[in-house]
């Protein structure tokens, strides 16, 4: 039978657009702009889901996405909150948590056992035998849980949109429509977000049977359309508070992050259950809740209903139920002496019985359906009166009984909150500058005082902004009634008096809680997990808390509240995800290496070529080859990703030796130089090669991964020394190779006319130059331990200088070789790689780098460290080892230790087989006292085989280093 | 999302920054104790309070100090090194 009422002012329904869909399989029929929870009640649905723990049935509770009770599926579309979805044309909606379906769940059995399920029950019950314990968890993941999880739902990225307002204003009630007004007639840029359908809040339902809401709310609708730098958008939620008025706001499609200047939080309030035995039974609603059913949908909530209240709202709510046609049965009022407004007198002039000082002691059941409730004094002591009980029959039963704030966003900002006792709720007390609260989240309700605390808080923003608009004297006057009761809760023997709907935690779960030692708020939350479950204690915190205050004997406002978090909702995580930014750099040469079959790998945040790959070759062979290439003829690799750095002005050799360990002062134009750079604290943190261009003209190089971080340490010394210099850092715009090998001279010689003689050009001196009519600087430094030239070309010509190198040395089989050979080759040297070979505690002297730095300077950083760490000798040292046995079963690998009477003397940094050494080497840090040429010591390697090596002089290879200075 | 204002190119959000410590005199290597340069060189205070940080705008590479109070997370002002 449906419960559609005929056509009611101000609703929200298309009756000419009918909408048809299933629930739980069977099918039926709404409106456009229904929510599956209207359609169905409207068709006479009434138990729309089953709770979590005990699968009793559930119906309307608030009607608001303040509880999970009408949580549902449809499709591949998780947790949808039914009550607040809007309805769609064949949507297959189905209950969650349930075993064949809302109505005639299977699991409903595990209500009669509830006695033997307290709170923490699975916390003790289930944690031994552990071996048991994924048994368990499999049993309570079937029966309890929220919706299927479909492993085909397609993958969704929704990009974020950006958006910048004066003012936002949070909640489009009448306090926050004020507050809109006020501050864009100001002038402020506005942005108006409701989290509902359509705007108004509270003018369009909580009508006490009147129409004046109904038309003030059409009048500040005109107001806003005639104010264009008013943005409304209804459907959107401010999803959190973020530092500095940085505002997530969700709506069906996206996320939008807004920047505002000022924030007005007019989010309202929560309407709060009354706690007492089967509340929870479908009939039993929040009073705002049967008022949207009648206003927003159209439907009437009940055929018959008690009214249980403890403030105005809820003589408001029996006059809207009765003016649609719903009889009641009488209106329970918690207060002894009832209420004090005008709508006393109302509620009995229309016959509606008023019972002052009484509590709704249980409601009964049966069927899955409201029948009766009964009604009984309550005492002063907040204590049923059980001697003279009175029952009435009644299909439903509407329950305003108070408000808890939505304060979450004023909590996130800051905002210091007090516990008014004129009003029996959280209030602001102290607001971060730029927020402002007004409405109902301040504490004001009488509608004349919301409206007028609306503008206040709208004026305030903008003169706060700066707008130009006059300080008026706004006074709001005090409510005249609480419109919460300190105690809307009742105790019974047998139980099932719901706190939290959510979670199914009933009154006693929380004197059991309290009676285990958990009886501060934040622990209770996590013992019974008040607040936890899907709406985040929207509708329970509230009553958690005086629960625990009239356990302890203290205030609310001694307990306080749980921490806020964002989001205020959940968040579709379709909205949340966005593209994949693993950025990485290429250099210019990229596109030349995938030609030639480059295997990658990561160099920081660069790619470089691993190895060259050729079909039918394993990787060791192609590394030993392109190492003997190098070795025996020429080859090249791109060594671009280097920092390279341009130092110019007259101080720019005193800054160098001040950020270097090295002299470079009396370095001559044309020449290189090693250089290495410390912390503060003496740690070699990066190294490179520095070129003197001209007098005032440096050129550097810094390793692969520091570039960053050194040229940003760099431009921080250069901020405070006050040196005539500038830095550049210009890795991006040079590409660089190295071109190494016996016959790398040949090579260059072809495409280039300076003079490249060993004379004319000596190891380690600089050269500006074209290669291949290019304007380039050569270096001939030692990189892989072979003659060898380091061409530096802006990147934009990069490409054409490699192809020319390739051609011009292809009669003497050049190889590109990549970062594996280069490696080898350079361990083959001695060469230690910053980052590999030291770690962040390596000083100097330990790397083997003491002859690097010149303490005999006034200053360099780090200096007075290395000094002192001096006094104390070295805690370890790198040194060149080989291993014993030539083809040992187990290698050891990098990392592994180095081991001494059982303990750690060491590890190892760096090792490979040197195909043209015959044997493997590496370096390792080992004890001071474990350095004497020749001498043994042992790594562990994998499965704790013990290897034996031995120490060796560095270079391991060409250890007088003639063959980077060959002649030709 | 925080706001930071740099000295060169006004306010912005504050992903575009790195922090760089506590603004922290360093002591004459020449002159001072082992035990003085030690403390320069590992100890931080990380008592809450009113601070003069070194902030960097990664996108402009601009380092400046900000004048800080860390116990309300708001900057009071910043400025270029002189």
């Amino acid at each position: 039978m449906s419960s559609r009422l005929p056509t009611v002012t101000g609703e929200w329904i298309d009756r000419s657009r009918s909408v048809d869909f299933t629930f739980d399989g069977n099918a039926y029929r709404g409106f456009a702009g229904d929510t599956p929870t209207s359609a169905l009640w409207a068709a006479g649905v009434h138990v729309l889901g089953r709770s979590f723990k005990y699968h009793r049935p559930r119906g309307v509770l608030s009607l608001a996405n303040h509880d999970v009770n009408t949580m549902m599926q449809a499709g591949a579309r998780l947790n949808l909150r039914a009550d607040v979805e809007s309805l769609e044309q064949g949507m297959a909606l189905t209950s969650v948590n349930t075993a064949g379906g809302a109505s005639g769940d299977r699991l409903r059995i595990l209500n009669a056992l509830g006695g033997i399920l307290p709170v923490g029950f699975y916390y003790k019950a289930f944690h031994r035998p552990k071996a048991l314990f994924p048994f368990w968890e499999r049993v309570f993941r079937r029966i309890t849980g929220l919706g299927t999880l479909d492993f085909g739902a397609p993958h969704i990225r929704t990009p974020k949109r950006y958006d910048f307002c004066d003012v936002l204003v949070v909640g489009a009630g009448p306090a926050g429509l004020h507050a809109a007004l006020a501050a864009g007639r100001a002038g402020a840029k506005v942005v108006l977000v409701d989290e509902n359908a359509r705007i108004g809040g509270s003018l369009g339902y909580q009508r006490g049977g009147s129409i004046e809401g109904v038309e003030m709310l059409r009048d500040l609708e005109r107001d806003l359309a005639d104010l264009p730098n008013i943005s409304v958008r209804p459907g959107t939620l401010a999803a959190g508070y973020y530092a500095d008025h940085w505002i997530p706001l969700v709506d069906a499609k996206r996320m939008t992050k807004l920047r505002a200047r000022a924030v007005i939080v007019a989010g309202g309030a929560f309407e709060q259950p009354a706690v007492f035995r089967n509340n929870d039974a479908p009939g039993v609603m929040l009073a705002s809740a049967a008022q949207r059913l009648l206003y927003r949908y159209a439907v009437k909530p009940m055929d018959k209903t008690l009214v249980l209240t403890a403030n105005a709202d809820g003589y408001r709510a029996a006059l809207d139920l009765m003016a649609h046609g719903v009889a009641i049965a009488a209106v329970a009022d918690l207060r002894a002496d009832g209420e004090p407004s005008a709508l006393s007198m109302r509620v009995k002039q229309v016959g509606i019985p008023v019972l002052k000082g009484h509590c709704v002691l249980e409601a009964e059941a049966v069927g899955d359906r409201l029948v009766a409730a009964t009604v009984c004094p309550m005492g002063a002591d907040g204590k049923p009166d059980t001697a003279s009980p009175q029952k009435f029959a009644c299909d439903g039963l509407v329950m305003s009984v108070g408000w808890a704030p939505a304060a979450a966003l004023l909590y996130q900002s800051g905002t210091r909150m007090r516990y008014d006792t004129t009003t029996h709720q959280f209030v602001p007390d102290h607001l971060p500058e730029g927020m402002f609260a007004c409405g109902r989240v301040n504490g004001v309700y009488a509608l004349d005082s919301r409206c007028e605390d609306g503008e206040r808080a709208g004026t305030e923003a903008a003169r706060h902004l700066g707008f130009d608009t006059p300080a008026r004297n706004f006074s709001i006057a005090p409510e005249r009634s609480s419109p919460s009761h300190p105690w809307p809760i009742v105790e019974h023997p047998a139980g099932k008096n719901f706190v939290d709907f959510d979670e199914d935690l009933h009154l006693r779960d929380f004197h059991n809680a309290a009676q285990e030692g958990f009886d501060n708020i934040e622990l209770m939350k996590r013992y019974t997990t008040v607040g936890m479950g899907p709406s985040q204690g929207k509708h329970s915190n509230m009553n958690a808390i005086r629960v625990l205050a009239r356990i302890r004997g203290v205030s609310p406002a001694e307990v306080g509240t749980t921490t806020a978090r964002p989001f205020f909702h959940p968040v579709p995580m379709s909205h949340l995800a966005g593209r994949g930014f693993n950025v990485h750099r290429e250099t210019p040469l990229h596109s030349r290496h995938d030609g030639l079959g480059a295997v990658w790998m990561q160099a920081g945040i660069w790619l470089r070529p691993e190895y060259y790959a050729l079909p039918g070759k394993r990787k060791s062979d192609i590394v030993r080859d392109e190492a003997r290439a190098v070795r025996s003829s020429v080859g090249i690799i791109d060594v671009g990703t280097l920092g390279k750095m341009e130092l110019y002005g007259p101080d720019a050799g005193a800054f160098l030796e001040r950020v270097y360990t090295a002299k470079f002062a009396g370095m001559k134009p044309g020449t290189t130089r090693y250089a290495v750079m410390l912390d503060e604290s003496g740690v070699v943190i990066d190294d490179g090669v520095v070129a003197r261009l001209s007098e005032q003209h440096f050129y550097f190089t810094t390793t692969t991964t520091g570039s960053t971080t050194v040229y940003r340490e760099l431009q921080r010394w250069n901020s405070q020394w006050n040196l005539e210099v500038g830095i550049v850092n210009a890795t991006g715009a040079f590409a660089a190779m190295n071109l190494a090998g016996p016959k790398a001279r040949a090579v260059l010689r072809k495409l280039t006319s300076v003079d490249l003689s060993n004379e004319a050009f000596p190891y380690l001196a600089l050269r500006e130059a074209e290669v291949a009519g290019v304007p380039a600087r050569l270096m001939r430094v030692g990189f892989v331990g072979e003659l060898g030239y380091e061409i530096h070309v802006p990147a934009d010509r990069a490409a054409h200088v490699w192809d020319a190198l390739m051609e011009a040395g292809q009669g003497d089989g050049i190889r590109p070789f990549g970062v594996e050979a280069q490696r080898l080759l350079r361990l083959e040297k001695g060469h230690i790689i910053i980052g590999q070979d030291t770690d962040g505690l390596t000083q100097p002297d330990e790397a083997g780098l003491e002859w690097a730095v010149k303490v005999d300077k006034p200053f360099f950083v780090g200096k007075r460290s290395v000094q002192i760490v001096r006094k104390n000798g070295p805690r370890q040292q790198l040194v060149g080892f080989e291993l014993d046995a030539i083809g040992a079963s187990t290698t050891p690998r990098e990392c592994h230790l180095v081991v001494r009477n059982g303990a750690i003397a060491g590890r190892v940094t760096s090792i490979a087989w040197s195909d043209t050494l015959g044997k493997h080497v590496g370096l390792a840090f080992v004890a001071p006292d474990m350095t004497e040429l020749n001498s043994p010591f042992f790594i562990r390697a994998d499965g704790g085989t013990m290897v034996q090596a031995r120490v060796v002089p560095t270079p391991f290879y060409d250890a007088e280093g003639l063959r980077q200075k060959v002649m030709d | 999302m925080k706001i930071l204002t740099c000295p060169v190119n006004g306010p912005r959000p504050v992903s575009e920054f790195a922090y760089g410590g506590e603004v922290r005199p360093m002591p004459d290597g020449a002159t001072c104790t082992d035990r003085e340069w030690a403390d320069y060189v590992f100890n931080r205070s990380g008592v809450p309070g009113i601070k003069i940080e070194w902030w960097y705008h990664i996108a402009s590479g601009t380092w400046f100090y900000a004048e800080r109070d860390t116990v309300a997370d708001r900057v009071i002002r910043t400025w270029l090194p002189a």
